[in-house]
């Protein structure tokens, strides 16, 4: 078996994996750059919409647009290799196994691994939503990969369950190609994604939002006929005559490598633990991007891998110190938080990321530590389906124990 | 067509193309008939996939009989034909005391129906081979040699063996009718087509006891019998060794938790009454499922199931075995139906008595000389050393490109599925499990739908997920 030694692997050439890797060779390490598909650029290949880059370059760009910035640039560098169309299989005390068509099965040996594998999306299995098994049930995801990469339409007549982003943005999708959508169907109380992806997505294009309502039922044997959907507020059902059902239901971090390297995850992001360097429970080993936590925006996938990339630098140079570690803990109204540990000493407090349990108005973000309670923030608006990031302050740091973040505000 | 067949099977289930293959043995004109698009469509793709020993079936009925003697048979066809069998035995469980008496009675009824390696295991013995099993639990019966293996994949392995030695079939035809002579069928009708012949092998599953109508018989009826089964991610594979049931009733074997010979984890199934086209999974069912199964393993992440599925069994209520037979309407028909559990065990056993009738009617055979009994599977990259690997690859680079990234499945595994009949989403599913992971084809669908319209030389509209009208795109997207 061919076996490569390098400073730095990294685990897929998403936006993660190119962030990571570039800011890496930028920095002098020798990296492979391990991609499963034949092209970089990950699920942004398949975005043909607007709306990354605003927050890094502060332009509108589509999916392909961002990761071509990348793609152009991590070729301009010598010490990146880059492996397309290798998929990894399995990792065994920091040494990748992986496989392609031109070399076969690939051993590679790297000091530091940065895990930036993405997300998939949440199926229909998952949900057990009762009926016959019909073709006509696609991921938004899947759904917009063969509209957008493929040219193939999947249906004519859709219903969206779920309103995370790629559920609107495919509704809009779908309305554009000249089908119908006949209602987004969230079964919470508010949107699972954006704000901006509800105006400009569903209510631009006069697409239903129906909250609190569910699909309780899928009709047709062989193609869907229709889906039965139920009201959660007053318990009635009625029924949607459609061929196609687009599931928009929640991203799962993609961690099997992870998990099978030793990687400790947290329960509630479906991602590593991490400290601010983004190194997992394993010295040498990173992670960043949607396999860490689920992003809303790019920009902040990418800002998070430069992270991650000096963090391995760090490791592999043996600048890393750490005297002890702080744990950072989700309180009230918080989902979770990432990192989910900090490493001391620092120079400056790091930044931290966060998501509400449930939408809230004026908001204070307050930290707690050794029994001392600081003001670390304030937000006009918490909800749930956006991020919220934030520095932390040095006082908080400077106690002994663990750090509880709260947010406290009025539910709407 | 003109020549008249010798047989026509009906029905491409596990006991049809086991049929057709023993029959592949001799000298003989042979067609296969399946209504749907490829074979193991009907229950056979929606069982336990358990090969049982045959300890409980009634002493002296062709269940036990043929139970028996199927699962003697099992792994020596398992062998020839490159199909998965895993002897890991099964554990029958009593949640109390007076439950001891009842695993007696099957110890006894497994020892008159000749089944060996029955032994009855305290509660401490039992939770240290299956340390997740709840603690309440106070005892089981240990049925050492049950195995599992992969009931579709045995069709298919059966369909391309019998096609090697000469059986034709015959897929999207639905039997319609027969043109019946002076009490013999000289004729099947379908849908699309005729076909004379001489025999009849009526093996269509819960469809059996209508195919029987349409000769004037009724002698049987099939109450079709719904099980729904949810089914987990490997991660929790491991989660029990054995193939755990409950204490039997007199009906049903109960609901199951069994390891598959894919490292997943089924549990399932019940048992509800239905009709012959309703394989719904209904939010009950999954609950009575579910929740029955949480009882006796408590650590059962319901988190971790990646799909639902429900399956039929054919059950000849008025007859409470299986039915195989000749017909007494006419005299050229040999009806096998009823073909409930255990009728996956006891296909091997089913097949040579069909023979065995076929022969006492008067059938003349001779060995086929260049009968050719073995098939090998399509290799699978997710099972291979490394080495092996390599050497794959050297000779297919296809087998070093990975399409379904949840199951490790290589293009050139999908390639060679195409080539040996797949001509659907499922066909591929079936044959080499791209799809059937957790992320259930939402990452590798979208690139088989080009690849099957691609190799199959058709319009990418016209590929179905499962045939009929299952298509998966409508068209192509505006320019």
């Amino acid at each position: 078996m061919k076996t490569i030694n390098t400073d730095i692997a990294v685990i897929g050439g998403g936006p993660a994996g190119l962030a990571a890797a570039i800011r890496a060779g930028e920095l002098g390490a020798n990296v492979i750059l391990i991609e499963r598909d034949f092209e970089l650029g990950g699920i942004l290949n398949q975005c043909i919409h607007t709306g990354f880059g605003l927050s890094l370059f502060g332009i509108e760009l589509t999916g392909p647009e961002y990761a071509e910035r990348f793609i152009e640039k991590v070729y301009t560098l010598n010490n990146i290799k880059i492996l397309l169309s290798t998929m990894v299989i399995d990792i065994q005390d920091k040494t990748i196994y992986g496989v392609n068509r031109y070399d076969g099965p690939i051993r590679i040996k790297p000091k530091a691994i940065i895990l930036s594998m993405g997300c998939r999306e949440r199926t229909r299995g998952a949900l057990g939503i009762p009926g016959e098994r019909p073709a006509g049930i696609y991921t938004a995801g899947s759904a917009q990969r063969l509209i957008n990469i493929e040219g193939l339409m999947p249906g004519k007549r859709a219903v969206i369950l779920g309103s995370g982003d790629i559920g609107m943005i495919m509704a809009r999708r779908f309305v554009l190609e000249g089908a119908e959508v006949l209602g987004v169907l969230e079964k919470l109380p508010y949107p699972g994604g954006l704000t901006r992806n509800v105006v400009q997505c569903l209510e631009d294009f006069s697409i239903p939002l129906y909250l609190n309502h569910t699909i309780v039922e899928i009709k047709g044997k062989y193609r869907v006929e229709g889906v039965i959907a139920e009201d959660l507020v007053n318990r009635k059902k009625f029924s949607f005559d459609v061929d196609t059902i687009l599931l928009s239901v929640g991203l799962i971090p993609e961690n099997e490598l992870s998990k099978k390297m030793g990687v400790i995850l947290d329960p509630k992001t479906g991602g590593p633990i991490v400290t601010q360097d983004r190194e997992t429970n394993i010295s040498g080993v990173f992670a960043c991007g949607n396999v860490l936590q689920v992003h809303d925006l790019v920009d902040e996938v990418t800002r998070e891998s430069y992270i991650a990339a000096e963090g391995a630098i760090k490791y592999i140079t043996g600048e890393k110190k750490e005297e002890r570690t702080v744990e950072v803990k989700p309180g009230a109204n918080i989902r979770y938080i990432v990192p989910q540990r900090i490493s001391l000493p620092l120079d400056k407090p790091p930044y931290i990321y966060f998501r509400p349990l449930e939408p809230l108005a004026d908001c204070e973000i307050v930290g707690e530590s050794d029994g001392k309670v600081y003001l670390l923030g304030r937000t006009e608006y918490a909800r749930p389906g956006e991020m919220i990031k934030l520095r932390l302050k040095k006082e908080v740091l400077n106690g002994s124990s663990d750090i509880k973040v709260s947010l406290e505000g009025e539910r709407i | 067509m003109d020549k008249e067949l010798d047989i026509v099977i009906i029905g491409g289930g596990v006991i049809g193309t086991a049929i057709a293959r023993e029959l592949s043995k001799y000298e003989l004109d042979i067609a296969l008939i399946e209504k749907e698009s490829d074979v193991g469509w009907g229950t056979t793709k929606a069982n336990s996939a358990i090969v049982h020993t045959g300890y409980d079936p009634k002493p002296e009925s062709l269940m036990a009989r043929l139970n028996v003697e199927g699962a003697r048979l099992f792994p020596s066809i398992c062998e020839e034909l490159d199909v998965p069998y895993k002897k890991i035995g099964s554990l029958v469980l009593t949640p109390h005391n007076e439950g001891f008496k009842k695993l007696e009675e099957l110890k006894e009824r497994g020892k008159i129906n000749g089944v060996t390696n029955l032994e009855i295991i305290t509660q401490q013995k039992l939770l240290e081979m299956e340390p997740n099993l709840s603690r309440d639990i106070k005892g089981a019966l240990w049925v050492k040699d049950t195995a599992i293996t992969s009931p579709v994949e045995l069709a298919i392995a059966f369909r391309e063996n019998a096609e090697k030695n000469g059986v034709r079939f015959i897929f999207n035809n639905k039997v319609t009718g027969f043109e019946i002579e002076d009490e013999r069928i000289v004729e099947v009708k379908t849908d699309k087509s005729s076909f004379r012949t001489k025999w009849i092998i009526n093996a269509a599953g819960v469809f059996s006891d209508k195919i029987a109508r349409l000769a004037g018989d009724n002698s049987f009826t099939i109450t079709p019998v719904k099980g729904e089964y949810a089914l987990f991610d490997k991660e929790v594979g491991n989660l029990v060794n054995h193939i755990i049931f409950p204490l039997p009733t007199e009906t049903t074997k109960g609901i199951l938790i069994i390891p598959t010979v894919d490292g997943n984890l089924l549990v399932g199934p019940n048992e509800h009454i239905t009709t012959e086209d309703d394989t719904e999974v209904t939010q009950e069912g999954l609950e009575e499922v579910l929740n029955f199964a949480k009882k006796e393993c408590p650590s059962l992440p319901l988190n971790m199931i990646i799909t639902v599925f429900a399956g039929l069994r054919a059950k000849a209520l008025d007859r409470g075995d299986f039915v195989i037979e000749p017909s007494q309407a006419v005299r050229n028909l040999i009806n096998v139906g009823g073909i409930q559990s255990p009728g996956l065990s006891s296909t091997p056993g089913i097949a040579r008595y069909v023979l065995e009738i076929l022969k006492e009617e008067g059938l003349e055979l001779s060995p086929k000389l260049d009968f050719n009994p073995e098939r090998r599977s399509i290799p699978r990259f997710s099972n291979l050393s490394w080495e092996e690997r390599e050497r794959l690859i050297e000779k297919d680079p296809n087998y070093g490109e990975l399409i379904c990234r949840c199951e490790h499945v290589t293009l050139g595994e999908v390639i060679e599925a195409i080539k040996r009949g797949a001509n659907t989403l499922d066909g591929i599913k079936f044959r080499v499990r791209a799809g059937s992971g957790r992320c259930q084809g939402g990452f590798c669908g979208p690139r088989l739908i080009p690849l099957l319209a691609q190799l199959l030389e058709v319009p990418v509209e016209e590929i179905t997920k499962k045939g009929k009208d299952s298509n998966l795109v409508v068209g192509e997207t505006k320019e």
